[in-house]
């Protein structure tokens, strides 16, 4: 038979070129394929640090959301209610003069009457200096709900952090325990990796109450109840410290450890380090039996001990007091198991299992190096373990000191930046906790003026908190208040509630960026619809003006006056910078671009290039020259090019300087972005071998470092297993100090800021009766699909257009609930009708569901009676963003309350098979009308 | 009815991994954007933007809740489903029209677009579900390994494998000549205990699965802890950081360097 004939070699592209992916925050280098100017192929750049070549479901869709039907397409401006679908096309002109107008008075009146909040954008380190320039103190972007508590908990205990600002040594680690991950940040390298392990027969453990995607393919899955992953951890620790298998050396010599604290209840120095006249916190040299600078060179420090200094003060070692803690009866796994839902044989277990990996299979690496102290290493040695954690850890009111118990467990065994341990990404370690401390103070915002430093930063002690006199709250978002005292990425969540509340005051002008807050992004969705569309008693809208900018004909859109429509990620130039959250890897700093691989077909503009445009018309300084005219005439790409933070400093790190040859610092450099397009549009350095562990107390590390500028001095970055700010704010609820809470909050302050890591019940969980809502609620980041902007990609929706409610057989059989019965999830809070689906693989307590599927009828362009809204759903719809009133009436945000993370995960409910099987969702919402702007 | 080559020396098909696949959705969407411009453009889709989505795919990955020995908890498998390039496929040999074939020099099972029919004998006589029938085309589709992409002069050497194969991130889908046994995907699954799919129908799939390695949890551990002795726990840990102290194997000091003065306070 003859068979036909096949041409194997087509030439279906006429073009290739490369950028950077945004179909998730995980950023890989991809390669175009265009034809005739129209994309047709996207791959994985081989080349690139990130992906090296694999791409994921995502990103190999991303063709369909460069062409979605949702892409707006011209400026709009509201002419009906917020809400109504009624706009009217307006061109550029007349949107940026509406703008600028809108925003020169608020800036001439009171700069803080703008909040400006921008959602999954990767340009922080151009919007933050955006609003300094601007003046205002509300900003900040959505780490609030997203991941502060593991940010902070990790930048005040190490330097670093998990998210993507660090990753396991893939190549070494023999023992892997993920805590509460799903698909998301780093999701290519994590999956690259976790094939890799298992390759080599490195064992993973899966600490999640969901057993999908990772955890289905863990060699163990530990089904942990929701909130409770700090009991296990402790337990854990409880397990090595009573058997003294513990990394001694490791936390002599770069911990906090043998530092010694004042022991004097009662006074303002209770707890706080002794420390000498030139401020240096004190060790007890074991030599000399006497107290010594922590750090000096010859000191034999005592791990353990009490001392009395010779001016008579009483102290004790950090570790002791750890130790003290953990060795209680209470963290023995027999009094943890039925709490965290997982057997004490099994933690007992896996902490065997651990400390056979960390000691017996130790590393040494035949790497010489010297530390902070000029002591001179043979070998690097590691200890094969390694962990990563994220939202499951985070999105708890208890996330903050969980995270903390994870890196002591870690240092513990003596795994930070060591081979086969967790590892930092450059430019992390950072000073613990970083130096630079917010703005906006009470007088530090003044008409037509910028900000004295930046509105987001890291508060060491009260004094850095931004409150006035009375202790009030100086942001709209409460951050660096009492009410979340360090919360380093801002509270997103609370602003709308806020402004609408007027609490602690209202606002003329919000302007919020790529954030779906009116519908996935929000806690409380029906609340947060009425706080948009409320009306003061003169008819005027409570929340003024709203501007927002999108590239999609999102539910946000909908409750906005005047909409600036963004590009598409392929569009567009951007940059992955070192001063925002860079592409770096753990052998060295690493960043990258977007170059525009084609043209808008129509009239949308990139937001960084607006908003530079904006910013020159209203005149801000650093975007305007002397004579005022604009500084960066070129939009974002002259801005990324000849912006420098510090001299020779700017956002991109590679081919700087006149001949484009320097790394770190140099002039900039005008062929900058045809340099990075002709290496794949990304640059990294990898780092010599001597400088990829021990980067904290790597001397030659550091002053590298301190010449690229990510920290300013070449000093050690010794681990705080004992946090002292948290001791002083402590302290001031305790009175002492200048600055001290009001009597109202005193008690959730002294509680919370335990300087050592602790355990406490979610929040939720303890204020709603346990008999009423005796399940917990959560959603997982589906593998396929990042936040809502999958909704409207023609081929993620065939994949999961819609959600369930899963949940295990046997509570289903306690129920009476079969597989695809609809049934009602109640929480305090509100109510919702979800189709059911029986598994195993969950945490039998515990039910849960796709995150972000849920759509509103009528947004992203979605035929009206589109799964996503008739059958889909969200549990935002369950949880409040308030707690509940306590004493005086006074209601907290459903937050951790050191960080100001929001609590999704603390979501208490009830199940009940619904009376009503018709197969719809409920609630329901009006259809949103579609836009005339989609095209 | 179409007849069957002689059976080829090679035998290019793909080994899937079950123990790594996370279910990513990688390979699906990489093998549609390539093949819906490629060799079966286009595939394509049906009420897109509306209820109830549907399309053509040559590449689905399901997930599954199955039993394991020794486990009394059903585990997830992520199980990608596509042609299995049989030696002896049925789908072929039921094919009226001569559409349906498999290439005599490497053994892939493909559709002639320009002589289907659509009469979907080939669908029903697969009993693996892996061709899917084009609504808009009226046309038969199937994985054709990307035929258009290993032999492709246009790409760079290391570009020339099947899309869902260069997309994997868990290095789960290996391609080669599983005729040949010396190849490292022959390898691979005598190694791994690569099996077929259905044996008993007889149609010799030339894809391979690779099992699940077997988990190491509590079930299949020995179980251990921590000496934990009598006495107190506290007391014992304080001897253990004396000694620690004592024995403490301070690293040497190079002698030419100084640098405490700059690091303190």
């Amino acid at each position: 038979m003859t068979e036909p004939f096949v041409n194997t070699s087509p030439r279906t592209w006429d073009e290739v070129k490369t950028t950077t992916c945004y179909m998730c925050a995980c950023r890989c280098g991809i390669r175009v394929h265009l034809k005739d100017g129209r994309v047709t192929y996207i791959d994985g750049n081989p080349a690139h640090p990130v992906n090296k070549g694999v791409i994921c479901g995502k990103g190999a869709a991303g063709i369909m959301q460069h062409y979605s039907p949702a892409r707006l397409s011209k400026p709009l401006l509201r002419v009906g209610e917020r809400g109504s679908g009624d706009f009217r096309e307006i061109e550029w002109e007349e949107a940026l003069g509406l703008a600028t107008q809108w925003l020169s008075e608020v800036r001439a009146k009171d700069p803080r009457k703008l909040a400006f909040f921008t959602g999954r954008d990767q340009s922080q380190g151009l919007t933050g200096w955006w609003a300094t320039q601007f003046g205002t103190p509300n900003y900040a972007a959505h780490g609030g709900f997203c991941s502060v508590n593991m940010a902070a908990a990790g930048l005040y205990t190490f330097g670093g952090s998990f998210w993507e600002f660090g990753e396991p040594d893939w190549k070494h680690t023999r023992y892997f325990m993920l805590f509460g991950v799903a698909e998301d940040h780093a999701s290519n390298p994590i999956k690259k990796a976790l094939g890799q392990l298992k390759e080599r027969g490195a064992k993973i453990v899966s600490i999640n109450p969901i057993r999908t995607g990772y955890s289905a393919i863990a060699d163990e899955w530990i089904g942990i109840r929701p909130g409770t992953d700090g009991l296990f951890v402790g337990a854990l620790i409880h397990e090595i410290v009573s058997a003294q298998r513990i990394d001694g050396d490791y936390l002599l010599r770069y911990t906090n450890s043998p530092w010694l604290i004042i022991e004097n209840p009662g006074g303002e120095d209770d707890g706080l380090f002794a420390r000498n006249a030139q401020g240096s916190a004190l060790i007890w040299d074991g030599h000399s039996s006497s107290p010594m600078p922590a750090l000096s060179p010859d000191a034999a420090p005592k791990l353990m001990g009490r001392y009395k200094l010779p001016d008579g003060r009483r102290v004790v070692t950090a570790f002791t007091l750890i130790a003290e803690r953990f060795l209680e009866p209470e963290w023995a796994p027999e009094n943890i198991a039925a709490r965290c839902g997982v057997p004490a044989e099994t933690i007992r277990r896996i902490a065997a299992e651990l400390v056979r990996t960390a000691f017996e299979e130790e590393i040494a690496l035949d790497v010489p190096w010297t530390d902070h102290l000029g002591r001179y290493h043979e070998k690097m040695i590691g200890r094969p373990v390694s962990m990563h954690a994220m939202r499951g850890i985070s999105a708890h009111s208890n996330g903050f000191q969980t995270c903390r118990t994870i890196h002591l467990l870690q240092i513990l065994l003596g795994t930070i930046d060591v081979p086969g341990g967790f590892r930092y990404k450059p430019p992390f370690p950072k000073p613990a906790p970083p130096g630079v401390k917010p703005a906006g103070k009470p007088g530090q915002v003044k008409p037509n003026t910028p900000l004295p430093g930046p509105p987001l930063g890291f508060v060491a002690a009260p004094a850095d908190l931004l409150v006035d006199a009375e202790g009030r709250p100086q942001r709209i978002d409460k951050a660096y208040s009492w009410d979340a005292p360090l919360a380093a990425h801002g509270l997103m969540h609370m602003v709308i509630t806020n402004a609408a509340k007027k609490d602690p005051y209202g606002i003329d002008v919000l302007f919020m960026y790529m954030a779906n807050m009116s519908w996935n992004s929000a806690m409380n969705v029906p609340d947060t619809i009425g706080y948009l569309t409320q009306k003061e008693p003169d008819g005027s809208y409570t929340i003024p003006k709203i501007i927002y900018s999108d590239a999609y004909a999102s539910e946000m859109v909908h409750y906005a006056d005047l909409i600036l429509p963004d590009t598409t990620y392929l569009e567009r130039w951007d940059c992955v910078s070192l001063l925002d959250r860079p592409i770096s890897e753990a052998d060295g700093p690493a960043d990258s671009i977007r170059q525009p691989v084609t043209e808008p077909d129509r009239d949308v503009r990139p937001f960084q290039t607006v908003l530079l445009d904006i910013g020159a018309r209203l005149g801000l300084p650093g975007m305007t020259r002397n004579d005022g005219s604009p500084r960066y005439p070129g939009g974002y790409p002259d801005y990324i090019v000849n912006h420098e933070r510090a001299p020779g400093i700017g956002p991109l790190a590679g081919f700087r300087g006149a001949n484009g040859r320097a790394q770190g610092r140099g002039a900039p450099n005008p062929d900058q972005l045809q340099a990075y397009i002709a290496n794949g549009c990304h640059w990294f350095h990898e780092l010599p071998d001597h400088m990829k562990y021990y980067r904290h107390v790597n001397w030659a590390y550091l002053d590298w470092a301190t010449f690229f500028g990510f920290i300013a001095r070449p000093d050690p970055v010794i681990h705080q297993l004992y946090c002292e700010p948290l001791q002083k704010f402590r302290l001031a609820a305790r009175g002492h100090g200048s600055i001290v809470p009001p009597a109202g909050h005193r008690q959730r302050i002294a509680d919370h800021f335990d300087p050592i890591p602790f355990w406490y019940a979610p929040f939720e969980g303890e204020l709603v009766a346990a008999e009423q809502y005796p399940l917990h609620a959560v959603t997982q980041r589906p593998m396929a699909m990042y936040h809502s902007w999958g909704s409207q990609n023609a081929w993620l929706r065939q994949i999961l257009g819609r959600n369930w409610l899963y949940m295990a057989r046997e509570l289903a059989a306690r129920h009476g609930i079969a597989d695809d019965d609809w049934v009602t999830v109640t929480s305090h809070h509100g109510r919702i009708k979800a189709q059911a689906r029986l598994m195993d693989g969950v945490n039998p307590e515990t039910v849960w569901t796709w995150n972000a599927i849920g759509k509103r009828s009528g947004a992203w362009n979605l035929a009206p009676g589109a799964d996503e809204s008739k059958q889909g759903f969200l549990l935002n719809h369950l949880i409040s963003e308030l707690l509940p009133e306590r004493e005086g009436g006074y209601r907290y945000s459903n937050s951790d309350p050191v960080t100001g993370q929001a609590a999704w995960y603390d979501l208490r409910v009830r199940i009940e098979k619904a009376g009503d099987q018709q197969p719809a969702s409920e609630p329901q919402f009006a259809a949103l009308k579609t836009l005339a702007g989609a095209s | 009815m179409t007849s069957l080559p002689s059976p080829s020396a090679k035998k290019l098909g793909l080994v899937i991994d079950l123990d790594t696949c996370v279910g990513c959705q990688a390979c699906a969407t990489s093998c549609k954007e390539w093949n819906t411009q490629g060799y079966s453009a286009p595939l394509n889709d049906v009420n897109a933007y509306g209820s109830n989505p549907s399309g053509t795919w040559l590449n689905r990955i399901h997930g599954y809740e199955v039993e394991e020995a020794g486990q009394a908890q059903r585990r997830i498998v992520n199980f990608p489903r596509s042609c299995l390039h049989c030696e002896e496929p049925a789908c072929v040999t039921v094919c009226p029209t001569g559409a349906s074939y498999k290439r005599a020099e490497d053994g892939i099972v493909l559709v002639n677009p320009e002589t289907c029919i659509g009469c979907k004998l080939c669908s029903w006589a697969c009993p693996y579900g892996a061709r899917e029938y084009d609504q808009n085309d009226g046309v038969m589709k199937k994985c054709t390994l990307c035929v258009d992409r290993i032999y492709n002069d246009n790409l760079e050497p290391d570009d020339r494998l099947p899309a869902c194969v260069k997309a994997c991130p868990t290095g789960a889908r290996h391609f080669g000549d599983l005729g040949d046994p010396d190849s490292a995907v022959s390898q691979l699954v005598a190694e791994r205990g690569g099996y077929d799919l259905l044996p008993e129908m007889g149609y010799k799939p030339v894809n391979k699965y690779l099992p699940p390695r077997p988990r190491r949890d509590g079930a299949t551990s020995r179980p251990e802890a921590l000496p934990k002795p009598d006495g107190s726990a506290f007391d014992r840990l304080f001897a253990w950081a004396d000694r620690l102290l004592s024995t403490g194997k301070t690293p040497a000091r190079a002698a030419d360097i100084d640098n405490s003065g700059k690091l303190e306070g």
